[in-house]
């Protein structure tokens, strides 16, 4: 480990602390060099192998130092950085290689989605600055990091839903989505800035034992805490923010879907988990019950999610509703940590974590495989996708994956993720948000055996000879990420010994 | 390591069998079946095991190691046969080998996946046979149900999507419920892991504690009901086999062979491991309901299959009858109950099979199954249907055939029940089933195979090909051999059921 023998206070300690950070706007900067150098090339290989290469050389790092111990209690414990408005430990980390594998699985697979596109630099520069951002997320240790890096991750998506500018509803899906995030950003800013004023910090730390004197001041800090779990919810495509989600995944490039509705997602639950576990713990008895609502909330998320994504005839949006349930989910995570024990604290926390990882593999290969039927031009509804099965057979075996994964079928990683917390919320006290959360999942199989069935159990119905290009990103994606969802069954031990490790090391 | 390396084979078999072209398909997934059948005979010859391998017996081919740890509980990856086990996993391997012959003739569009996907389950199937983990087991219980979805509603006939789906729906719901009961339970036990035999064992002790409140006895009651609602379906058992005519008529023949010759059996062979091993008093405490679900089961499904008019349909509704004598076996809970029952598992899933085979074979050559298009077929297909003939006769329980073992050790072992009160009535009862299977199986070949020769369709009659003769006599074969030596698996199987026995049932 001898990049961290450095001295802990020169700037190379930081940088290399960041790695992964800095592997990523590095990565973006030379995008952006490599189209300035050379404008009228638009050379989308070059583009595209520099961006992939960086979103790989920065897992490979995360990995790394998970592996390492870096920031781990193993070498003892987080990284504090910047007068502790950064703090590098094993869940920002395990949250960084979230993100990095979206985004590395979306680029490989933009590469044929773009093959055709004008300006492809603009792409990928603004996903490796919103990946960029994401990374910071999930370090950012004081509110004044957490809000600039979330409106650095903000800004890139806005763009990136509208990036079809010719296309009506990209547009008007990029422009939901910036009227919404703008609105919450206001909420989340303005919260912020009552936390402010009953604690008189920013850093979480201090805010956790500033919490125990503001006697007078607990309804401002109430309030205030709502109105960041507003900004938290809209990131996150929760109930009741979480309008934008369905129009902005179905009328965004299918990739950006993925990666707005894998890493975006995840991000959100990065720095939710952070704060509210951190931070506004002790405002538990002083302020609000933060706990009951994130669960009530978890609730209505799994509900409608669920729902609605039953009762939808076009996949995307189908998809886009599924991703609103599993945000409930992720939300029981949130809700169980205030069952007070410290133990059970991790446990429930880390399962959240390792399904926001298993999810991240699932739902992005399903997204990317709607790019791939975007790209062939076939349609959006299930009566389109009819028949596909019979001519690709290894992109729908894929998407069986896939459904049956996020289905929580016990063939893949979605079943032990979803095993883990509903037990996880048990153990903690929180029956009822497993009861619903096994409830709606045995509903979802419904919506998910859809697409099954209309992929490899209906005659095709429409032309489906564009299907006969086989676009090589694209397939590279969704086969690695189904491989993967697949390896998460038998492979699931690591992932959940590192999630739960690092969810320790924040409780403690 | 010898499971392992016939799971992995067979594994490894499926995918290489998806990658070739169509037309390689058949003769490659046969060939690379074979293999399986030889290592499951080697693991047969060389089985050196005592006792039941969840009440502590000597486990044969066992292994042991660490997957992953939840909640303070050893997740392991846990294998190992035991003599109800073994039988199966033969049973297993023979029959995949035979319904992939049986393909070849009906099967003519996208072959790869149509075999791949049954190699894939073959090796499913012989993971649920030797899985002694719980989540292992779980895992490749619910990974079967997935080639079966896709075998049926791709290959099926014209509601076959209708089929697909209701057979996963209600089997997929059957497992959650068995699941959490299971969950309950072992989340009431002082136990580390998730080991089947661990759990057993201290279910044996009496170690079960409350769980949320609810008492120990009650918690047990609840569990047992709720898996065996969970293993019925899977059975099936009146009146939750709606699924099986309907998954039974619209699969391909294949599909159907493996369907009434192993599935069925997961769900008899879970009743037995979970049901009747881990909670035998609890059993006994169900012993009336129980036996009146057997012996409705045999009665109502013998009737149902006197009513069709469908060859398919009345094999189909008959294998719900002949589960029915299997269930009375388990609850007779004696030495020829229980010993019996897991015999008629393997005997009925070679008569079945044949069965299904058989009907196959002829709906192939006169593409109808319905009993009133056709008549005389004896003088045009006459092998096939001697072998038809000779399989209904080992379903009504001709002597020195599989079908009359099974059946003769079940009702010696129910007569003679303590466990089960009024055991001779309720024997009588179900032997009165053996009247009607013996009355419809004969009035269908009386109609379709004999008198005067009348197809009513619009294809030439021909004689079948030689490969889809094949699997029929060595079906035959095994049925005639395992009728004169039912000893080759029956003292296995007593060696493993008779730890049942003393754990608290009868006897």
């Amino acid at each position: 480990m001898s990049l961290l023998q450095i001295e802990p206070t020169s700037w190379l300690f930081a940088l290399s602390s960041l790695g992964p950070t800095v592997v990523l706007v590095l990565s973006a900067l030379a995008v952006l060099a490599i189209d300035s150098l050379s404008p009228d090339a638009r050379s989308n290989t070059r583009l595209a192998a520099t961006a992939a290469a960086g979103t790989l050389i920065a897992l490979g790092i995360t990995v790394w130092y998970l592996l390492a111990g870096t920031g781990q209690p193993a070498t003892g414990g987080a990284i504090s950085l910047f007068s502790g408005a950064i703090v590098v430990d094993g869940m920002g980390l395990f949250f960084t290689a979230i993100f990095t594998s979206v985004a590395a699985l979306v680029v490989v697979a933009s590469y044929d989605y773009l093959e055709d596109d004008a300006n492809p630099a603009a792409f990928y520069s603004l996903l490796l600055f919103a990946t960029t951002a994401m990374s910071l997320m999930a370090v950012a240790n004081s509110l004044a990091t957490v809000f600039i890096s979330l409106e650095m991750a903000s800004l890139p998506s806005y763009a990136l839903v509208a990036y079809l500018k010719t296309n009506r509803g990209s547009v008007e899906a990029g422009l939901k989505y910036f009227l919404i995030g703008a609105v919450s950003a206001a909420v989340f800013a303005f919260g912020i800035s009552l936390v402010y004023a009953a604690t008189g910090s920013l850093l979480l730390p201090d805010i956790a034992t500033a919490i125990g004197d503001v006697t007078d001041l607990a309804g401002i800090l109430g309030v205030g805490i709502l109105m960041v779990a507003g900004g938290f919810l809209f990131k996150t495509a929760s109930v009741p923010f979480h309008f934008w989600a369905p129009e902005a995944y179905e009328g965004a490039p299918a990739p950006v879907s993925a990666f707005l509705s894998s890493a975006s997602k995840a991000a959100g639950f990065a720095v939710a988990f952070r704060v509210f576990a951190e931070a506004f713990m002790p405002a538990l008895d002083v302020a609000v019950d933060w706990g009951l609502l994130f669960g009530i909330l978890a609730v209505v998320t799994m509900v409608l999610g669920n729902f609605a994504a039953a009762t939808q005839t076009n996949v995307k949006r189908m998809l886009a509703y599924s991703s609103i349930g599993h945000a409930g989910y992720a939300l029981i995570g949130l809700a169980a940590v205030t069952a007070g024990a410290g133990a059970n604290n991790a446990t429930v926390m880390g399962a959240a974590m390792a399904h926001l990882l298993v999810y991240g593999f699932m739902n992005t290969g399903a997204f990317l495989f709607i790019a791939m039927i975007e790209r062939w031009g076939v349609g959006r509804t299930f009566e389109d996708y009819a028949g596909i099965g019979r001519k690709a057979p290894m992109a729908s075996m894929a998407m069986a994956v896939f459904m049956f994964s996020l289905a929580g079928l016990p063939l893949f990683g979605g079943f032990f993720s979803k095993y883990f917390l509903f037990l996880g919320a048990i153990n903690a006290g929180f029956w009822w948000l497993a009861a619903v959360g096994a409830v709606t999942s045995a509903l979802s199989l419904y919506y998910y055996s859809r697409v099954v069935k209309a992929l490899w159990l209906e005659e095709p119905t429409g032309n489906l000879d564009a299907l006969d290009s086989k676009p090589t990103g694209l397939y590279a994606a969704v086969i690695v990420a189904g491989v993967i969802t697949v390896l998460l069954l038998p492979g699931f031990g690591p992932v959940i010994e590192t999630a739960e490790a690092a969810a320790a090391a924040v409780f403690a | 390591m010898i499971i392992e390396a016939l799971l992995a084979f067979t594994f490894a078999a499926a995918l290489l069998v998806f990658a070739v072209p169509n037309r390689y398909a058949h003769k490659l997934a046969f060939g690379l079946s074979l293999v399986p059948i030889v290592g499951s005979l080697y693991m047969w010859s060389a089985f050196e095991a005592g006792g039941n391998a969840l009440t502590g017996g000597q486990i044969a081919f066992e292994t042991v190691a660490p997957w992953l740890e939840v909640a303070g509980y050893q997740l392991q990856w846990y294998v190992g046969v035991d003599g109800i086990s073994l039988p199966l996993v033969v049973l297993t391997t023979f029959l995949t080998a035979l319904a992939i012959m049986s393909a070849w003739t009906p099967i003519d569009d996208r072959q790869s996946q149509f075999y791949g996907l049954m190699l894939l389950m073959e090796a499913n199937l012989i993971g649920v046979f030797t899985a002694l983990d719980f989540f292992l087991w779980f895992v490749f219980w619910e990974a079967v149900l997935v080639p079966m979805y896709f075998l049926i509603g791709v290959w099926g006939g014209p509601r076959r999507k209708y089929a697909a789906i209701k057979f996963f729906v209600y089997t997929n719901i059957a497992s959650l419920v068995m699941f959490i009961a299971f969950m309950a339970l072992v989340f009431s036990l002082p136990v580390d892991s998730f080991g089947l035999p661990e759990i057993t064992q201290s279910l044996a002790a009496g170690e079960l504690t409350a769980f949320y409140g609810l008492p120990a006895e009650t918690l047990a009651l609840v569990v047992f009901a709720a898996m065996f609602v969970g293993f019925a379906v899977k059975v099936p058992v009146v009146p939750v086999h709606t699924w099986l005519p309907d998954a039974h008529v619209e699969a391909p023949t294949p599909a159907s062979v493996m369907l009434a010759g192993v599935l069925l059996k997961m769900g008899t062979y879970a009743l037995l491991r979970f049901n009747f091993t881990m909670l035998p008093e609890q059993a006994s405490a169900f012993a009336i309901p129980i036996g009146i679900i057997a012996v409705v089961s045999v009665i109502y499904g013998a009737m149902l299959a006197l009513a069709q008019t469908d060859l398919k349909r009345i094999v189909a509704y008959s294998s719900v009858s002949s589960m029915g004598y299997v269930i009375l076996g388990l609850i007779a809970f004696t030495e020829f109950g229980m010993g019996g029952a897991t015999f008629q598992m393997v005997a009925h899933g070679l008569i079945s099979g044949l069965m299904f085979m058989a009907v196959g074979v002829i709906y192939n050559a006169t593409h109808t199954r319905i009993v009133d298009d056709m008549s005389g077929l004896a003088d045009r297909m006459p092998v096939a249907v001697w072998i038809l003939v000779a399989g209904a006769f080992a379903y009504m329980g001709l002597p020195l055939m599989a079908g009359f073992a099974g059946e003769f050790f079940i009702f010696v072992g129910s007569f003679g029940s303590t466990a089960l009160p009024y055991a001779p009535v309720f024997t009588a009862l179900a032997m009165f089933g053996i009247v009607i299977v013996a009355g419809y199986l004969l009035l269908a070949m009386q109609r379709t195979l004999f008198g005067p020769f009348r197809l009513e369709t619009d294809y030439e009659l021909t004689r079948a090909p030689m490969h889809d003769i094949a699997p029929l006599v060595a079906l035959l074969g095994a049925i005639v051999l395992l009728g004169v030596a039912p000893s080759l698996f029956f003292d296995m199987i007593l060696d493993a059921t008779v730890p049942i026995l003393e754990l608290g049932g009868g006897l």
